[in-house]
């Protein structure tokens, strides 16, 4: 019995970790989803849009913080930077380089994002440098919960345990509602859906591409923003998430939003029983889902098979 | 007779065929300037591998800096024996293939006299057999793996610092002597080589020096991980007396911050053998009363350093030009540069002014003793580098923003070491456990 309570609440310590990285994971996830639903191109700068988020944020709040501001402004500034930089690099990509690409080989388009990925990466460089940048304020100032471990407590930060869930749950639920209930969200769908019959009802595609690539933007911008108070933004920070990202897209299914959240939970809960229970498989088990997953269904959890078109 | 009445002018003819000569001489193996014994050369081309991007770039920058701000002080001098010298620097970020492929390019297209060969021990492992092969003096400037001498004779390739055991054997003695009563730890180290050979050299030294010590948890997150909430959480479940985490770089930094707001410190002691590199970075956010380790005798405030006025020039360059002070990468590139210097001095010594042949400079490094901003390092026989350690424990000072060490101990090289010949996986089982009581005396910091 005491096995039992004792392992009862480690899977509820689990649980809670895997929700926060979910959560984490499922922001940049959403957003690469996002664009390639309506773009049909898998941007592997999505990466460096999440760095660049995550290291905007951070440069913004240490500014703010050494200009005396209280530190619940924080969380506000970490918004505001995820929308600075997908609304300047959002727009700035979507229209000199994705909009070129549009019709050209996937692989083709894979290569020219990965091109501007390395770019991005290199940018980071000049201008924040290689030296760790972060910024906790937000993370400090919200403080610690303890949570109940038997006759133990161990200590979560608020930030993780309500902030980046929340977000997460926030960011779901306005996506759907946007794409399900709002004229903008169906122009959308019906964009991602068939574009040419999209144009032929008379929506101007190109407006929504834009739309959207820039929302996908603010979207990885925001899942570094949030994860600059918990993390060390150091070069490569890009390059690790986007590798994740495609784990959760591929698993989601292409282009499917409600898909990338579970997706996010399995692998955010897998990895955190992993760690709990055979280590060593932690960095497989995101992976070793993915593949699972994509065995039975080659589409992903929510996919849908494609008729090809001859 | 071609050139008879022109003052010396060349034809076409044979403009090609000496360029063609000169290039073909580059191209081969062994076939700089020097070794063909072409006398002094025009300068002296270092090829310098370290981490210029992706993650380790944090630790791999600063020795960059180190190398250039040396390079420039050696210049302004007059060069080595005369010679200026010119830094080649190449990216490690990408992988052992590509440090291989540079290894080859710097050599056959480059031809440089001399090449640091690096920082990640997969890349020295790479490297040091390409040293005999390309027949090119190489300093292995900062990889720890102890199996590059113990595994393996090289004639060309030379260590200019300790290696992965004494680094770690050193942190593990000051633990069981500021903490003899240690019954259980848990370790969280990056999931690449150095993260698991360090901890088969603490387990394996601990079961010999404190057999029955508990491992609770061996946790491996991966090499470049930003998030250790999950393994945080669970070391605060298992409550151990210790965690030991051989990690660096910016996942050190990101394990610090997480374990801090987490309140991991406040629950166990942590032992980190390389976290003098993180200690500007991460600033108070490292409590006082853990172990830190310095890879080596390195610390910008070094109690007993063996010329203090070298010491402080060092500081004083590093930190009036990068607004920083000098991590042990730093400390790493200065021994190479130095043990350079000290070699190259010592080869046209021998030879009675004359330039050496790379394998007359590969053969001056074997026994050569040249100082470090620190102490001075010996190479041994094996091509093995003989350097102090110091560890100690963090404390918070007034005078700087981040943690400072205090009780540390120099651990004399002789005494951590692997001898030559032996490997450390069987040494490290015959310590004795009363090493612990013959350590010598701890230093406190002093402002």
């Amino acid at each position: 019995m005491a096995w039992l309570s004792e392992n009862g609440i480690l899977v509820g310590l689990a649980l809670l970790d895997g929700l926060s990285y979910a959560a984490a994971v499922f922001m940049v996830a959403v957003g690469l989803n996002l664009v390639f639903g309506v773009l049909r191109v898998l941007n592997v700068a999505h990466g460096s849009l999440y760095a660049i988020g995550g290291y905007a944020a951070a440069s913004l709040g240490l500014f703010a913080m050494s200009l005396g501001a209280p530190p619940w402004l924080g969380l506000p500034i970490l918004l505001a930077a995820a929308v600075l930089v997908g609304a300047v690099l959002g727009p700035l990509i979507e229209r000199f380089l994705l909009r070129r690409m549009q019709d050209r080989e996937p692989v083709l388009q894979l290569l020219v994002t990965f091109a501007l990925f390395m770019i991005l990466e290199d940018l980071q460089k000049l201008v924040w440098g290689v030296q760790p940048v972060v910024f906790d304020a937000p993370l400090k100032w919200l403080g610690t919960v303890d949570v109940p471990f038997g006759q133990d407590v161990i200590p979560f930060t608020a930030y993780q345990l309500y902030v980046l869930p929340g977000v997460a749950l926030a960011t779901l639920a306005i996506l759907a509602y946007v794409l399900r209930y709002t004229l903008t969200g169906r122009m959308v769908v019906a964009v991602t859906v068939d574009r040419e019959a999209a144009r032929a009802m008379g929506i101007d595609a190109a407006k929504v591409t834009m739309l959207t690539f820039t929302v996908g933007a603010a979207l990885a911008a925001l899942g570094g923003a949030l994860a600059a108070p918990t993390v060390s933004l150091v070069p490569g920070v890009g390059a690790s998430t986007i590798v994740l990202s495609f784990a959760v897209v591929a698993t989601a299914g292409l282009g499917q939003i409600e898909g990338a959240a579970l997706a996010a939970l399995l692998i955010g809960l897998g990895r955190s029983f992993a760690v709990y229970v055979a280590p060593e498989f932690e960095v497989v088990v995101p992976y070793a889902i993915m593949v699972a997953v994509l065995l039975f269904r080659p589409q992903g959890l929510f996919g849908v098979a494609e008729t090809r078109r001859i | 007779m071609a050139g008879t009445g022109r003052a010396g002018m060349l034809t076409r003819r044979e403009a090609l065929i000496g360029a063609g000569a000169a290039g073909a001489s580059l191209m081969l193996p062994g076939g700089s300037a020097w070794a063909q014994g072409a006398g002094k050369p025009a300068e002296l081309k270092v090829g310098i591998a370290t981490y210029l991007s992706g993650p380790a770039s944090v630790f791999g920058v600063p020795g960059r800096q180190t190398a250039e701000m040396l390079f420039d002080e050696i210049n302004a001098a007059g060069g080595i024996s005369g010679v200026k010298v010119r830094p080649i620097f190449v990216d490690e970020g990408p992988g052992v293939d590509h440090v291989v492929g540079e290894y080859r390019r710097l050599v056959q297209s480059e031809g440089v006299h001399l090449i640091f060969a690096a920082i990640s021990s997969a890349d020295c492992i790479a490297c040091a057999p390409l040293s005999d092969e390309l027949k090119r003096p190489t300093l292995l400037w900062d990889c720890g793996t102890q199996r590059i001498f113990e595994d393996n004779r090289y004639t060309y390739a030379f260590r200019t610092q300790a290696n992965a055991t004494p680094e770690i054997l050193a942190a593990l003695l000051y633990l069981l002597k500021v903490k003899p009563d240690i019954k259980s730890i848990a370790v969280i180290n990056q999931d690449y080589a150095w993260g698991r050979d360090s901890w088969d050299i603490f387990r394996t030294a601990m079961n010999t020096l404190k057999p029955g010590v508990k491992v609770s948890a061996e946790l491996f997150p991966r090499f470049g991980a930003t998030d250790f909430s999950t393994e945080i959480t669970r070391v605060l479940a298992l409550r151990p007396d210790v965690v030991l985490s051989t990690s660096w770089g910016g996942d050190l930094d990101a394990l610090i911050r997480q374990a801090s707001d987490r309140k991991l410190f406040e629950r166990s002691t942590f032992v980190m053998p390389l976290a003098e590199s993180s200690l500007q970075r991460v600033g108070k956010a490292l409590p006082a009363g853990h172990i830190v380790g310095a890879r080596g005798d390195h610390w910008f405030l070094h109690p007993s350093p063996a010329d203090p006025e070298r010491l402080k020039r060092f500081n004083d360059s590093y930190r009036a030009k990068y607004n920083a002070w000098p991590i042990y990468p730093c400390f790493h590139m200065a021994q190479a540069v130095s043990a350079m210097k000290a070699g190259i001095e010592k080869a046209v010594a021998a030879k009675g002014g004359g330039w050496p042949t790379d394998a007359e400079l590969a053969a001056a490094f074997k026994g050569l003793e040249f100082p470090s901003p620190t102490a001075s390092v010996r190479i041994r026989e094996d091509g093995q580098g003989l350097e102090n350690q110091l560890i100690g424990t963090t404390l918070h000072s007034d005078k700087y923003p981040f943690p400072v060490l205090t009780d540390m101990i120099v651990f004399p090289a002789e005494t951590v070491t692997t001898p030559v010949g032996q490997k450390s996986a069987d040494w490290l089982k015959m310590l004795s456990p009363d090493m612990v009581a013959k350590l010598p005396q701890a230093q406190a910091f002093k402002s």
